[in-house]
């Protein structure tokens, strides 16, 4: 943890509020990125950076210490995000199904910028976009921020063996939208 | 062995979380297609991993309304524990007057009964 965080974290802990203020200005667009890469949606990543940061500081108290304060804001976030998108989803009726195809026709697979890598990258974002919310939250978590998967489970409730199935589809998703294979390359597997 | 039964664990192979067993690894020699998808698996693998230092600019306002709301829920805070100290503190009166109740009215009853004895 860089010192001038860990001090914050101290200080907040102790009652001093500035310190907390200052927490949240130093680390909010870091979660706000997480946010937006979970949600897909900037006015979603307002909210659920919003409802974090009140529940970590309801929380701080419990915040030990042994692991980073981003890494726990990371946590936070990604269970506050979960619980934005069930609640979205309930109200708007809309089917969370992992196997939905991811939509094929989109610029991004112009086979010439495959080798660039900074293109590469673009259409990664444009695929996470276009990944089911169930399958985006496991990849992100685990592949973008490196969580463990006992922690990824524990956020979304969900349990190990279930993030673990999600984050293969997710990359097999991923992988087959950024390399797709040409039309007689998978007549030939069929 | 088929392309099937290994394309199960490339992608947690390239993550460097699965070690291709003796058979898998020989199939992934030999198939060309097996070998695309490990190096795509790996390209995916290194390009979400950048992603990681990325931050991306929240739209102006988000701080202040983080911090207006944390100030608005701190306040709430305070409230709920005023409310709470009192509710404790009227608890706290009730069961000593309740108490003391107890105690005159046993103090009381003793004193009944030592008169009746005496009488």
């Amino acid at each position: 943890m860089p010192p001038d965080v860990a001090h914050l974290v101290t200080a907040a802990r102790d009652g001093d509020r500035e310190a907390f203020d200052e927490l949240v200005r130093v680390t909010y667009a870091e979660s706000f990125t997480l946010a937006l890469r979970l949600t897909g949606n900037e006015e979603d990543a307002r909210d659920v950076v919003q409802e974090a940061y009140i529940r970590a500081f309801r929380g701080l108290s419990r915040f030990r210490g042994d692991a980073q304060f981003s890494t726990w804001m990371y946590r936070i976030t990604a269970n506050c995000a979960n619980t934005h998108l069930v609640r979205r989803n309930k109200h708007r009726h809309e089917v969370l199904d992992d196997a939905a195809p991811v939509a094929d026709d989109r610029p991004s697979h112009d086979p010439q910028l495959q080798s660039d890598a900074s293109a590469l990258r673009d259409r990664l974002t444009v695929a996470l976009e276009g990944l089911p919310p169930k399958l985006r939250q496991v990849v992100v978590l685990r592949d973008i921020y490196d969580l463990p998967h006992e922690a990824i489970a524990a956020e979304l409730g969900i349990s190990e063996t279930a993030a673990k199935v999600r984050l293969h589809r997710a990359r097999k998703k991923l992988r087959e939208d950024l390399f797709p294979r040409r039309q007689e390359e998978a007549a030939d597997a069929v | 062995m088929q392309c099937d039964a290994v394309a199960e664990d490339l992608a947690a192979a390239a993550e460097g979380s699965v070690l291709l067993g003796r058979n898998e690894r020989r199939h992934v020699e030999r198939c060309l297609r097996c070998q695309a998808e490990l190096v795509q698996y790996r390209k995916v693998l290194r390009a979400m991993r950048a992603m990681r230092t990325e931050v991306l600019e929240p739209a102006p306002g988000l701080l202040a309304d983080i911090l207006a709301n944390l100030e608005a829920a701190g306040e709430r805070r305070a409230i709920r524990s005023l409310i709470q100290g009192h509710r404790a503190a009227y608890l706290g009166g009730l069961a000593a007057a309740t108490a003391a109740g107890a105690a005159g009215a046993i103090v009381f009853a003793s004193r009944a009964r030592r008169l009746r004895t005496a009488s």
